[in-house]
């Protein structure tokens, strides 16, 4: 902290922002030091929301935590659910079909796209406008209804399966799945009309709440708020898995690093995910979705296992070390929010309180990703 | 009415604003429920009532049965005056407003710099609320409202100025007289100076900021500052501070269609009247809804750097050349 700082006539006062505001979107709690309307310093207080899913995944079978992956980051679940069994399946040796690998690939892109567009209304709602919230819930309400067909749930999901799905797709959904990325397709110049070119959103969002890359790298941060600050990495281009590789499709790179960077991030990512579906649906080959011989109780070999997706909000990493048992040894979960909270204290201070509200908004946290 | 006795005449307002200020709150409620609902694409309220219009009544039947609770490090004098404060000043003003040719409560010389002078009393309701309640996030809303509201009501005022020396009255009664017709509208760049229609918009933003609606509801950004100067408000107190602000927006927009929109005249010459004055004011009112419903919020210093760079320098431009075309013509 500079002189001026450590004066002792230089008055501060500590602001707690949460654990209930409605800024931080869950019980997240940022201890704020202010001078006026400016922050001086803050820190996240993590762990109010904390309910040892690592833990957990030490002492239960690895079917049995399945449904915990979904519980992390309850916007991209299946984001969650396919770095979880793709790291058990690269454990254990189990090859997934063809058709089931773009299932999952089709479904994901689905998850990303409603998680987008949530975060999309939520962000012009930490900004004050009510409105695009609503359009969002409504085009996402689509994309719910579809994944609820398929996989029997709206948002926790527990679809995939070790060696493949829990079960194939109906008749209907890829007619639903096109409409879909139709309507989207319609639908993003409407978004970009209220929002991208909306002036006092361009006056909140842009040169707002620097990132630089060098602090991206310094905390570990991934996703839409690392390609906002001019760093091309996505786990599904430079550590391709699943059937990424055959599919064509652009990471979106913008170099500024402020609020507005990353939120058209996020917006060139739903179009890119629209092209994955439509590909994806093209590609999809006829067959089954369940690789044949899956053992019923998964044990492992001896060793250490790391399998990293791309989730809506970034690298999301399992780390598994297989003890020979039915149950992990350990079972580390990477999360993107967790690393991305991080980089807030340093990017926050001299800013002002509603431009540090826009910035945090534009890290797109979900808290129960942050304490897992 | 003049021939009834001072007492029942005062009575008679005092009733009338009185009722009118609570029926057009409760009015303007639903109103915004169902124009945001509609801008959502979706219903509004729908249940209480025929097209949920008694919704407003049950919500104002909540906040009256909720106990009165004073924060227990508040200070309880001002914590209590605040809301009543505000609503005072908000059935002050509407004394001089003339609904129609011979609707209004006090008809006098100086209606304009009377209805300025009450309605700048809110913001010390806003300041002594948000200070009272001894919560950070409410000290903050209440500086907020304080430079946003000083910053808003000079170039408001520079504009008024430029009305009055237009018509030549400050008799509010007397300003509406002048716009019989349409092309009489003192919106209108003939009828006295070519910048009318800006001095028109220059108003309206001004008195969407005094009334700290959306884009300017920097005292309330839910989002920061969680409900700004009342956070720690609850039931009726809370619903004061509801009420005042929707009295101020009708005052507001009463104001612009009074000075520029002819208040109470018919725009064609017949049957000019209060139904008039209501539509046009209804209709400033759904837009100032319009806006906050589409708009996100600017931040307090992108506010005062619109007010004090761009709205000072555009309305004293708006003073100078009406004074230069009043003297020319």
């Amino acid at each position: 902290m500079s002189e001026w700082a450590a004066d002792p006539s230089y008055e501060t006062f500590v602001l707690n922002m949460g654990p209930q505001h409605p800024a931080t979107h869950g019980a997240l709690r940022v201890k704020l030091r202010m001078d006026g309307e400016y922050i001086v310093e803050a820190e996240p207080v993590l762990g109010y929301i904390h309910r040892m899913h690592e833990k957990m995944g030490e002492n239960r079978t690895y079917l049995q935590f399945m449904p915990n992956t979904g519980r992390l980051d309850y916007l991209s679940a299946l984001s969650y659910n396919h770095g979880y069994v793709s790291a058990v399946e690269r454990a254990a040796g189990i090859t997934v079909p063809e058709r089931a690998e773009y299932l999952r690939v089709i479904t994901v892109e689905l998850n990303r796209i409603s998680s987008h567009l949530l975060w999309v209304g939520a962000f012009v709602l930490d900004l004050g406008g009510f409105t695009p919230l609503l359009y969002a819930m409504d085009d996402r309400e689509q994309i719910l209804d579809l994944l609820e067909r398929v996989t029997g749930s709206r948002l926790t999901y527990c679809y995939f399966r070790f060696g493949g799905l829990y079960n194939d797709v109906d008749d209907d959904f890829e007619a639903g799945a096109r409409a879909i990325v139709k309507r989207m397709r319609d639908k993003l110049p409407m978004y970009h009309n209220l929002i991208s070119k909306n002036i006092i959103l361009r006056q909140r969002l842009e040169g707002v709440g620097p990132i630089t890359g060098e602090m991206c790298r310094k905390y570990g941060a991934t996703g839409p708020v690392a390609r906002g600050s001019g760093i091309p990495y996505d786990v599904r281009r430079h550590e391709p898995y699943s059937v990424y590789p055959e599919l064509d499709f652009d990471i979106p790179v913008y170099e500024q690093g402020d609020s507005m960077a990353r939120y058209l991030v996020r917006m060139d990512e739903i179009e890119q995910s629209l092209r994955i579906i439509e590909q994806g649906l093209d590609k999809m080959p006829d067959g089954p979705v369940m690789a044949e011989k899956v053992p019923k109780i998964i044990k492992p070999p001896k060793g250490d296992y790391y399998f990293a997706v791309e989730a809506a909000r970034g690298s999301f990493g399992v780390r598994l070390v297989s003890d020979g048992t039915n149950t992990p040894y350990r079972l580390k979960l990477r999360s993107p929010c967790f690393s991305n909270v991080s980089l807030f204290g340093e990017a926050a201070r001299g800013m002002l309180l509603a431009d540090a509200v826009a910035m945090f908004g534009s890290l797109d946290l979900v808290i129960p990703d942050i304490d897992r | 009415m003049a021939e009834l006795p001072e007492i029942f005449r005062v009575m008679a307002y005092v009733g009338g604003i009185m009722a009118f200020v609570g029926l057009n709150a409760a009015f303007l409620v639903w109103m915004e429920r169902k124009v945001a609902g509609h801008i959502q694409r979706r219903i509004g309220p729908k249940e209480v009532g025929p097209f949920g219009i008694l919704q407003s009544l049950a919500d104002g039947i909540k906040l009256m049965s909720k106990q009165l609770v004073v924060p227990a490090k508040a200070d309880p004098i001002l914590y209590r005056v605040a809301p009543a404060l505000t609503m005072i000043t908000a059935v002050m003003v509407f004394v001089v407003i003339p609904f129609g040719p011979a609707l209004v409560a006090r008809d006098i010389n100086i209606g304009l710099l009377l209805i300025f002078a009450i309605a700048s009393v809110n913001v010390l309701a806003l300041l002594i609320g948000g200070w009272g309640s001894n919560n950070k996030y409410s000290v903050i809303s209440a500086t907020r409202a304080v430079s946003q509201n000083v910053a808003y009501e000079v170039p408001m005022l520079i504009t008024v100025v430029t009305m009055v020396m237009i018509v030549g009255s400050m008799n509010l009664n007397e300003i509406v007289g002048q716009q019989g017709n349409l092309l009489q509208w003192y919106i209108f760049p003939w009828n006295g100076s070519i910048l009318l229609p800006v001095a028109f918009v220059i108003f309206f933003i001004c008195s969407l900021a005094e009334t700290n609606r959306a884009p300017f509801d920097l005292g309330e950004a839910e989002s920061e500052l969680v409900a700004g100067f009342h956070t720690e408000y609850g039931g009726m107190g809370f619903g004061l501070f509801f009420l005042g602000e929707y009295g101020h927006v009708f005052v507001g927009c009463a104001l612009a269609s009074i000075l520029f929109l002819g208040g109470w005249q018919c725009p064609f010459g017949w049957m000019p009247g209060v139904h008039w004055m209501m539509i046009k004011t209804y209709l400033l009112i759904f837009v100032v809804m319009w806006i906050r419903w589409t708009y996100p919020r600017t931040t307090l210093y992108g506010l005062l750097n619109l007010s004090w760079k761009v709205m000072v320098p555009f309305s004293l431009a708006v003073l100078l050349v009406t004074a230069a075309m009043l003297k020319v013509f």
